[in-house]
């Protein structure tokens, strides 16, 4: 047998999801008996079948990919509950494997794979392909690329009409219609509690706490996922300092992008210079601009939420707050 | 011979693995460690707090990177992204030499995230050592490779462990990160002494050895790193101190992380076999 074909047979052996207890199943994905796939590639020893050999390997795949998926979606789980959302998580990573060197990209398909598979949050839908993009936000924005800020300087003599601003590229630009920011900061808020108390008590409270917010009318919320201080933030805007971003974000000029939102926008006219003005110092004081060339071309390419991931070896990951510094 | 080529002719002390527990610790106390071992994976990415601890802890510290999921026996090709990245952090960190594992983890794209065991074939060591010269070629930094705890053994197996890892870093020509942690568990784990794992490995390439705990099971161990040294491990490693000299030496601590100190402590143990091998140097 040769390399690759041996590591095919044994990579799907170890990717077949576990028994409800947690056990090797007995039957390959093709049908054939997982005894006899396991027999036929593993010796067995004194004390281990080759069964159960593979086994250990099979556990400790789904007891990996699980413990990090899970870390990285609190919120989803408090939305689906702890049951259903163990259950969902199989399914996805049954059928969206790791891809990536990395378990930080573990989530990277949810969203798309949850709009599909609606099944899974029933009524709560919405609200959980919301909660899906703000924590997925949350992990880009975490480890996101800076580039050096934009300085008052770099704009002088600069054409409005002509100039581009960019955004840093670790700003996340979400447009929900539930308040999972303050539903997410919860959520960690009674964990880190709960630390030491009962599952319970934290599976209770989030149960409430969502029946709540999926009780509430939808509305449109905008919201930036930014970092400051390497703590990642959640901004709320308003519409149309959402649409600016996006804008500038899209490659629009500074002028377009500023008409463009302001076009439907119910702030009084007179009142909007002024708003303009604003938001545009607050951006500014956030560092959300990267520096520009003179001739405005790009030169490269609240409430806090605090997460951080590492990988350990056997690339176990386990979270780490950043309360740690 | 405390250093080689295969470190890049240093001469490391006694380090312990950088873990997110102890960031507070080591930045606001300053504790004096010879070096601090970096898992690659957590700082191959673009920005944050991770890329920001790391410069602090790299103006007072020595690090050597250390992966997980380069998968030098995968039968795929190296990840392109992957070797994209962790050449920005060789760059980053400057770490005189790199070290992975000697196993497999990925096939067709997809990632199991495990040390997966190596088939002990020829063909196997031909590939292997392949993928070995590709990553050094393209880092530019010396590479060696480390030996896996193991819990299964495959039919086409063509030589014992230690015979495959001669073939591979032979042909390779790169250095050995011995790991006499994974040498006793495996050992126990497929009933072979652990001394003659650690007699058969060429001494002139190790470049660094690991030393761990694990947890014991009614049938099997597992490398868990949630414990201190055992006896028969610090025996492995005293054998292996004896053979190859004074080498750097890292204990690696990744669940259930005891205090800063207490890990220090524990890694700082191996001075008493080091300094035994300084003294016969010396003789």
């Amino acid at each position: 047998m040769k390399l690759l074909s041996l590591q095919r047979r044994m990579a799907r052996a170890v990717m077949t999801p576990l028994t409800p207890s947690e056990r090797m199943r007995s039957v390959a994905p093709d049908g054939r008996s997982m005894r006899a796939v396991a027999s036929e590639i593993i010796k067995p020893n004194d004390r281990l079948t080759s069964f159960e050999r593979l086994e250990i390997y099979n556990r400790q795949y789904w007891f990996r990919i699980l413990s990090g998926f899970a870390e990285d979606f609190p919120g989803l789980r408090s939305v689906l509950g702890g049951s259903k959302f163990d259950r969902m998580a199989k399914a996805y990573l049954t059928d969206c494997p790791s891809q990536s060197f990395t378990l930080r990209n573990l989530g990277a398909c949810l969203e798309a794979w949850l709009s599909k598979n609606s099944h899974w949050a029933g009524t709560r839908q919405q609200l959980a392909l919301d909660m899906v993009r703000l924590e997925w936000a949350d992990i880009q924005a975490f480890d996101g690329a800076a580039q050096p800020p934009l300085k008052p300087e770099d704009l002088t003599g600069a054409n409005p009409a002509k100039l581009r601003l960019r955004l840093q590229p670790y700003i996340q630009l979400l447009d929900l219609r539930y308040p999972v920011d303050d539903l997410l900061l919860e959520v960690r808020k009674v964990e880190e509690d709960t630390d030491f108390a009962s599952n319970a008590f934290s599976e209770k409270h989030h149960r409430k706490r969502v029946s709540a917010v999926a009780r509430l009318k939808t509305e449109p919320i905008f919201l930036a996922v930014h970092r400051m201080d390497d703590s990642v933030y959640f901004r709320r805007l308003q519409a149309e300092e959402f649409a600016i971003l996006r804008g500038l974000r899209g490659g629009k000029p500074l002028n377009s992008a500023v008409e463009s939102a302001l076009k439907k926008s119910s702030i009084p006219p007179e009142e909007r210079p002024a708003d303009v003005q604003h938001w545009f110092q607050t951006w500014s004081a956030l560092g959300w601009f990267c520096r520009i060339n003179g001739d405005g071309s790009e030169r490269s390419s609240s409430a806090e939420s605090s997460r951080g991931w590492k990988v350990t070896k056997n690339g176990q990951r386990s979270k780490s707050n950043s309360a740690a510094l | 011979m405390p250093a080689n080529r295969f470190n890049n002719f240093t001469d490391y002390g006694i380090g312990i693995g950088l873990r997110a527990t102890h960031y507070s610790h080591i930045l606001t106390r300053k504790p004096v460690v010879d070096w601090f071992e970096i898992i690659s994976e957590n700082f191959m990415i673009d920005g944050g707090r991770p890329l920001s601890i790391l410069d602090q802890i790299l103006e007072q510290y020595k690090v050597v990177q250390h992966g997980v999921s380069m998968y030098f026996g995968s039968a795929e090709r190296p990840n392109r992204e992957h070797l994209r990245r962790l050449k920005a952090l060789v760059k980053r960190t400057n770490t005189p030499w790199l070290s992975d594992h000697l196993c497999w983890g990925s096939v067709d794209g997809r990632y199991t995230h495990d040390l997966l065991p190596m088939p002990y074939t020829f063909e196997a060591a031909r590939i292997t050592a392949q993928k070995v010269r590709e990553v050094r070629d393209y880092l530019e930094v010396p590479v060696v490779v480390e030996n896996v705890s193991s819990y299964a053994e495959f039919h086409i197996s063509e030589m014992t462990e230690w015979e495959f890892l001669n073939e591979v870093v032979e042909r390779a020509d790169c250095g050995i990160l011995l790991d006499v942690n994974n040498i006793y568990v495996s050992s126990k784990n497929h009933n072979f002494d652990p001394f003659t794992y650690v007699n058969s490995v060429p001494a002139e390439r190790v470049a660094q050895i690991h030393i761990a705990g694990h947890s014991k099971y009614r049938k099997y161990i597992l490398d868990t790193h949630d414990h201190p040294v055992i006896d028969p491990v610090w025996k492995l490693y005293s054998r292996a101190i004896e053979r190859i000299g004074h080498t750097a030496t890292l204990l690696e601590w990744d669940d259930r992380i005891p205090s800063f100190d207490e890990v220090h402590d524990e890694a700082l143990k191996a001075n008493r076999f080091l300094a035994s091998a300084s003294l016969a140097t010396a003789v």
